[in-house]
């Protein structure tokens, strides 16, 4: 394999911009799937991911391309995600690249995860091409948006592609320019074998199938490879590439190319995305720069709404975790909700997408508790802690100091709206960085706002405030001193601890009577008076009071037909199950899920 | 001992509120169900042996039939079946000059009226649609007395829109100063495809369930303070006059209904017929549905007992039931009677759904 014919690249943008759409379009032109079994969106193959319009797991392609000067291309395009969430998976896409197809909307303009990609594509060295999408809308600008990119970002764009990837209009332009500008591979075939682990999936029949970047070397059927950072060693069932239905074994992958390795792996664990892959007998020196290992930032309890299928929760979530490294769980014990498990996520899309899995693919019923992230704290005695369950965070009496983590945000807005996001982030406790416009009516913001406040509902509360038209990124900056206070709830003067959580001093008293609010409209009114209360170190802050029920007859009973009294009581049965006992309070899952969502 | 339930489903117009089956009164039709009631009496009394102490007409408005239709089906009972002192009643709506007809009724051996008063509130009446007034529900009962009657029971309902504490104190008062002996009271409840259910003047205007409570504990607290005392959830009486027949269902004694609709209980066995007039006068005998071959199981027997202030034995609620009935007698839901049993307070029939599905799961 020549490697001057292979180009490596990945197609980044702001989620609803057309990444999959593209991808799709180019699969078409290069004629790796007919147009007659074309279905929209090939890449995104999970029910999930063609609903919601996202990507959630990055894939690769292989693809040949004919090009204007008669040669033959391979092309190996690697779809990465859009969402914030998921910046870790695309900077393992990135790595796997020379280049990135930068795709911009032609009536949105840059937003605020166009800049966050472009940033880490050039942080990689890759070469830039961008494009703008969507020239069919009437509300295109493209010429603006042109301008834009060389403002902005400061690359050359004013030659960039106009297409619109859902007619299919000018996309071979676009194919032209990965050939012309994105760079082949420096690689060399017979240099010691040096390819990077960007993705992994389990299958049944072969186990954990490595999808790599060879940089170095090659790797052949039959060779015994060593994983540099695991330290486990293989051999090599199967090499090949992938197309995109099926793998190809072609027996052998060598410097510049894009493929996966099979090789009898039985562990998930094993396969550390950002490894190095080498050979045992003819090992390179020094491992390839990994990436930064993902640590879950938003924690969640998960339980199954009927206690029995504790065990199919885990099952579910054992094989969710085979495809989805950065997906954490440990089993947990709520009195409340009983038997769980304690979750990590890498943000709250993340989180969604993993709760609606489990109940669209696997069909569980669940109670969630509410996102929490990781506290640090450092106790009297000088021991430090990770608290990432509230039920766990120590008694103030021993607390010498807490911490919480806080986010770089970016925030991109109209203008007209910047007042309306500052107030949010002001009453989110963000510290304001810096604010620039990026042109006569769109402006960046920047903040520094604590993790906790943006798990529960900031995002929501952003489009509402902007009409819909920010849109916000964030990283992960490093940990601050906060006065926490871990807020309990008691039903009946009893504390749930399902229902705990940390909040910062000056917002507890608030959150507790919004949180009073909503459990007293979702808990039915019961047999006896149920008091709803919210403390704070002993002290109640909040009450609310479901009043006892006090109708619930059926006064007649007419010419001896008891068939209605008995249905009554049938039904009652019935909803009884839907309720989690607590002592001597029947609470509706719904509650536990209302206080989800307090800013409605 | 056996009550006979004899269904009419006959009714002048439809009460807005009202979603039981019936039908406008129609002469022909009318005869025709009468002699198939007949018909069915004859060829029951060859499969009862019980000795029969209630015959209760029920409807629909029995009130549409003559006294001599009544009189025949109480000739046909009296032939076939072997009565013992029996507890006769005919539900009655008021209408204008009743007089000679609640005299022939008497005659015929009616011996205890249930009027359809509902309210002694012009515009509570109005309201629910009914045609008479308060002068007439005090007319009829006044003319029930003199034709002989001695016991007369009303038919109240509570938890209406604009039913204010002292509305309600207004119609009570009219009505335990009347020559009355029992009092059934309900609670309006919103059926589905009533004109009821679709009237948002009437929707928007429900009490709510603290309200519902409230009135329903005014009632019984009144009625109670003129001597007449709460024996069921929904009635009322002064001693000695409580309804044989209505108590045969909560204590899973045998009733037989004939007619349309009508449910029986016999030997353990429910049943009941289909709302079919013109099938119910063709056949030879009423077509019985069966809804259970295993009535009166225990937990049927809890249900329907509980109804009742009389209450059940403990002893017949499982150790974990009982130990919840407790906790309910504490919190005076429930209390001990003087027997030993456990039977619900006013305060625990209101919500008597929730204890029944608490202390038989």
């Amino acid at each position: 394999m020549n490697s001057e014919y292979i180009r490596n690249f990945c197609i980044i943008a702001h989620i609803d911009h057309g990444k999959s759409t593209l991808a799709d379009r180019i699969l078409e032109k290069t004629r790796t799937v007919a147009e007659r079994d074309m279905e929209q969106q090939i890449l995104d193959n999970m029910d999930l991911e063609r609903e919601r319009g996202i990507t959630i797991k990055a894939r690769a392609v292989r693809l040949n391309y004919q090009a204007n000067d008669g040669q033959t291309y391979i092309f190996n395009l690697i779809d990465t995600p859009g969402h914030v969430d998921f910046n870790y998976e695309v900077s393992r896409s990135l790595a796997a690249c020379e280049g990135a197809i930068l795709i911009i909307d032609a009536s949105q303009g840059i937003e605020a995860q166009t800049l966050a990609n472009t940033y880490l594509a050039i942080e990689h060295d890759l070469e830039v091409v961008p494009v703008v999408n969507k020239i069919d809308l009437p509300s295109a600008q493209p010429e603006k948006v042109c301008q834009e990119v060389e403002d902005i970002i400061g690359i050359p764009a004013m030659d960039a592609p106009r297409i619109s990837a859902k007619l299919g209009t000018n996309v071979e332009e676009v194919l032209e320019k990965i050939v012309s500008d994105i760079p082949a591979p420096k690689a060399d075939p017979n240099a010691p074998l040096k390819a990077l682990i960007f993705d992994s999936y389990y299958d049944s029949y072969k186990g954990v199938i490595i999808y790599v970047r060879v940089k170095d070397g090659t790797v052949r059927t039959g060779d015994m490879i060593h994983l540099m950072a695991t330290g486990a060693d293989f051999t090599v069932t199967e090499t090949g590439y992938m197309t995109t239905d099926q793998l190809v074994n072609t027996g052998e992958l060598s410097a510049g190319e894009v493929g996966y390795i099979a090789a009898s792996i039985k562990s998930i664990g094993d396969t550390q995305v950002g490894d190095t892959v080498t050979l045992k007998e003819y090992p390179c020196e020094e491992a390839l720069p990994g990436y930064r290992k993902v640590n879950p930032m938003v924690f969640s309890g998960i339980y199954p709404a009927d206690g029995a299928k504790y065990g199919d929760l885990r099952d579910a979530l054992e094989k969710l975790q085979l495809n989805d490294a950065a997906l954490s769980f440990e089993p947990e014990t709520s009195i409340a909700l009983g038997f769980g498990f304690r979750c990590g996520f890498l943000g709250l899309l993340h989180m969604e997408i993993i709760q609606e899995r489990l109940e669209r693919e696997y069909h569980l019923d669940l109670v969630t508790t509410a996102p929490s992230v990781i506290y640090k704290v450092t106790l009297t005695d000088g021991t430090v802690q990770y608290i990432d369950n509230p039920t766990n965070y120590p008694d103030p009496s021993v607390l010498a100091l807490a911490e919480e983590p806080i986010v770089k945000a970016d925030i991109l807005v109209p203008s007209e709206y910047v007042g309306n996001v500052m107030d949010l982030c002001q009453d989110r406790r963000g510290i304001f960085k810096d604010m620039q416009y990026l042109d006569d009516t769109r402006v960046t913001l920047k903040y520094e706002l604590p993790l906790n406040e943006i798990v529960y509902d900031f995002f929501d509360a952003l489009k509402s405030r902007t009409k819909g038209y920010a849109s916000f990124d964030y990283e992960f900056m490093g940990y601050a001193p906060s006065k926490l206070v871990k807020l309990d709830i008691l039903l009946n003067g009893e504390m749930v601890d399902a229902l705990s959580f940390i909040i910062h001093t000056d917002k507890a008293y608030g959150r507790a009577r919004k949180i009073a609010e909503k459990l007293k409209e979702n808990i039915p009114r019961q047999l006896f008076e149920v008091p709803i209360q919210a403390a704070v170190g002993g002290k109640i802050i909040a009450r609310e009071t479901v009043k006892a029920m006090r109708k619930d007859v059926l006064a007649k009973c007419y010419g001896g037909d008891i068939t209605r009294k008995k249905k009554l009581l049938e039904k009652q049965k019935e909803g009884k199950k839907r309720m989690r006992q607590l002592g001597t309070v029947e609470v509706p899952q719904e509650a536990f899920m209302s206080v989800l969502k307090l800013d409605e | 001992m056996i009550g006979i339930y004899i269904h009419i489903p006959f009714c002048a117009r439809k009460c807005p509120y009202c979603d039981f089956f019936s039908v406008p009164y129609q002469k022909n039709t009318v005869q025709a169900y009468v002699n198939a009631v007949i018909r069915n009496l004859k060829a029951y009394a060859n499969q009862i042996s019980d000795p029969v102490d209630t015959i209760y007409f029920g409807g629909g408005t029995p009130s549409l039939l003559s006294a001599e239709q009544i009189h025949a089906m109480l000739t046909t009972c009296r032939e076939y079946f072997n009565l013992s002192h029996p507890e006769i009643t005919l539900e009655i709506n008021p209408a204008r000059n009743q007089e000679t007809y609640l005299h022939d009724l008497y005659l015929a051996g009616i011996n205890r009226l249930s009027i359809g008063i509902q309210s002694f509130s012009d515009s509570q009446l109005q309201l629910l649609g009914r045609t008479h007034t308060v002068k007439e529900n005090c007319k009829i009962i006044h003319a029930a007395v003199n034709a002989g009657f001695e016991n007369i029971s009303c038919d109240l309902i509570l938890a209406l829109p604009e039913q204010t504490e002292m509305l309600l104190s207004e119609t009570l008062e009219i009505l335990i100063h009347q020559p009355i002996t029992h009092v059934s009271a309900y609670l309006l409840q919103i059926e589905e495809h009533t004109p009821f259910a679709e009237n948002p003047a009437i929707l928007e205007h429900l009490p709510d369930d603290d309200t519902v409570a409230d009135r329903y504990l005014q009632t019984v607290q009144k009625l109670e303070s003129a001597g007449i005392y709460q024996y069921e959830i929904s009635s009322f009486a002064k001693p000695g006059y409580e309804s044989r027949h209505n108590l045969k269902y909560w204590t899973c004694a045998d009733y037989l209904g004939i007619g349309t609709g009508a449910h029986s209980c016999l030997q353990n066995r429910r049943f009941y017929i289909a709302n079919h007039i013109d099938l119910f006068c063709q056949e030879a005998m009423q077509k019985e549905i069966t809804i259970s071959e295993q009535a009166c199981d225990p937990s049927e027997k809890i249900m329907l007992a509980l109804r009742t202030v009389k209450g059940i034995p403990p002893e017949m609620l499982s150790r974990k039931a009982q130990i919840k009935a407790d906790l309910l007698t504490e919190r005076q839901y429930m209390r001990l009677t003087a027997e030993g049993n456990l039977a619900l307070t006013p305060k625990g029939f209101m919500i008597s759904n929730a204890i029944i599905a608490m202390l038989i799961d």
